[in-house]
């Protein structure tokens, strides 16, 4: 089941970017993409204990949460043009390096949510150990938006709902 | 339209000579680092610009995307490396926490 | 005639986020600093430009047009998921060889006197 999904998805890659249609080329890609995910299907889905249906709702529910991402990358972008346009010894560039702790249980939340407060307006995350992360933090104003967990709820709505 | 494209790329190309004085001055190797992956990703863009121009989109856009693979890589490898490079001078966990005020 | 101003309009902002992204490296005054200017202000104008150029390449409908137009999407989503993660290699190598965090004298002076 994995393995067909994983090898679909390469083909259709394959299709893409090679823009050919002719048997020789298809012939090609089927060997490749087969001789892939032979070899490195194990990469994919490291946890193949939750059923078709979680995974499915799992999938559904992401792009709200993309679109979201793509309102804050906007917002964030914004952000930056007014902080290095700004005159003078850019008055609101305060550094400042915060720790947060995480409630998310599984890798793949915790990276989306490092790479979620990457993303948002003047904050990076430096480094994840265990249940804390290492945060720096650029003005005043991102460092009180980064202590609530708004930001955190959304993701935990969207990995962990199935799991409680 | 064509216009524009050069417009465009003039522009982008411009653009890259701030980061190049980042290159040239930058303190610590760190910072040229950074400012070569900036300029990596701008290039992506540009090689784009080029094939609009050239009407060879087919072509250049897989310079474009073997270029911003190629840049990808060679940031994280930079990033590996130089986590070994000067054990002497690295920070402990104390060091780190002083600085959080 | 539409899809040409859409694109123009896609271009021209995404090259204002450039603009911001390529004075903050210049302007900001410590690495971390910098760091965001980089890694932030690369994603949004990317996205923009390379975006506005795959309307563009389709405004003439073609099945081959409309695959470049997909290559042009896929380094879209390939840059904006890689940008982060080089950001945060870097920046922890950054952390790791000893940078320090600049921060602002005024505010350190006013504790020294305390």
């Amino acid at each position: 089941m994995y393995r067909i999904s994983i090898f679909l998805l390469l083909f259709g890659i394959w299709i893409v970017f090679s823009g050919q249609f002719d048997a020789f080329h298809l012939a090609l890609g089927l060997i490749s993409t087969a001789l892939v995910t032979a070899i490195s299907s194990d990469f994919f889905f490291a946890d193949r204990s939750r059923g078709t249906g979680a995974r499915i709702q799992e999938i559904v529910r992401i792009p709200w949460y993309l679109s979201w991402m793509l309102y804050q990358i906007l917002l964030s972008n914004l952000h930056i043009l007014k902080l290095a346009l700004s005159p003078g010894d850019l008055p609101e560039v305060q550094p400042k390096l915060v720790r947060i702790k995480t409630g998310l249980k599984t890798d793949f939340a915790k990276w989306f949510l490092a790479n979620s407060i990457t993303l948002t307006p003047g904050t990076i995350t430096i480094d994840i150990e265990g249940d804390e992360l290492l945060i720096h933090s650029i003005s005043e104003v991102t460092t009180t938006g980064v202590e609530d967990d708004a930001m955190e709820r959304k993701i935990a709505s969207v990995f962990e709902r199935g799991n409680n | 339209m064509e216009n524009f494209f050069v417009f465009a790329g003039i522009a982008i190309f411009a653009l890259m000579l701030p980061i190049l004085y980042r290159i040239i001055v930058g303190p610590t190797a760190i910072d040229r680092i950074v400012a070569v992956n900036v300029i990596g990703t701008k290039t992506t863009v540009l090689l784009v610009i080029i094939g609009m121009i050239f009407e060879r989109v087919g072509m250049f856009v897989d310079f474009a995307l073997t270029y911003a693979l190629l840049n990808f890589i060679g940031s994280l490898a930079a990033a590996r490396f130089f986590d070994r490079v000067n054990p002497a001078k690295s920070f402990t966990k104390s060091e780190i926490k002083e600085q959080e005020l | 005639m539409i899809i040409n101003t859409v694109c123009i309009v896609l271009v021209l902002l995404g090259i204002i986020f450039f603009v911001g992204g390529a004075v903050g490296i210049v302007r900001f005054p410590d690495f971390y600093t910098r760091m965001h200017a980089a890694g932030k202000g690369d994603t949004m104008s990317v996205f923009m430009v390379l975006v506005g150029l795959a309307v563009y390449q389709l405004s003439d409908f073609t099945l081959a047009n409309l695959l470049i137009a997909g290559k042009i999407l896929f380094i879209t989503i390939f840059i904006m998921w890689a940008s982060p993660t080089s950001t945060h290699a870097l920046i922890k190598a950054g952390l790791e060889e000893g940078q320090k965090v600049w921060t602002r004298n005024d505010k350190k002076e006013t504790e020294d006197e305390q």
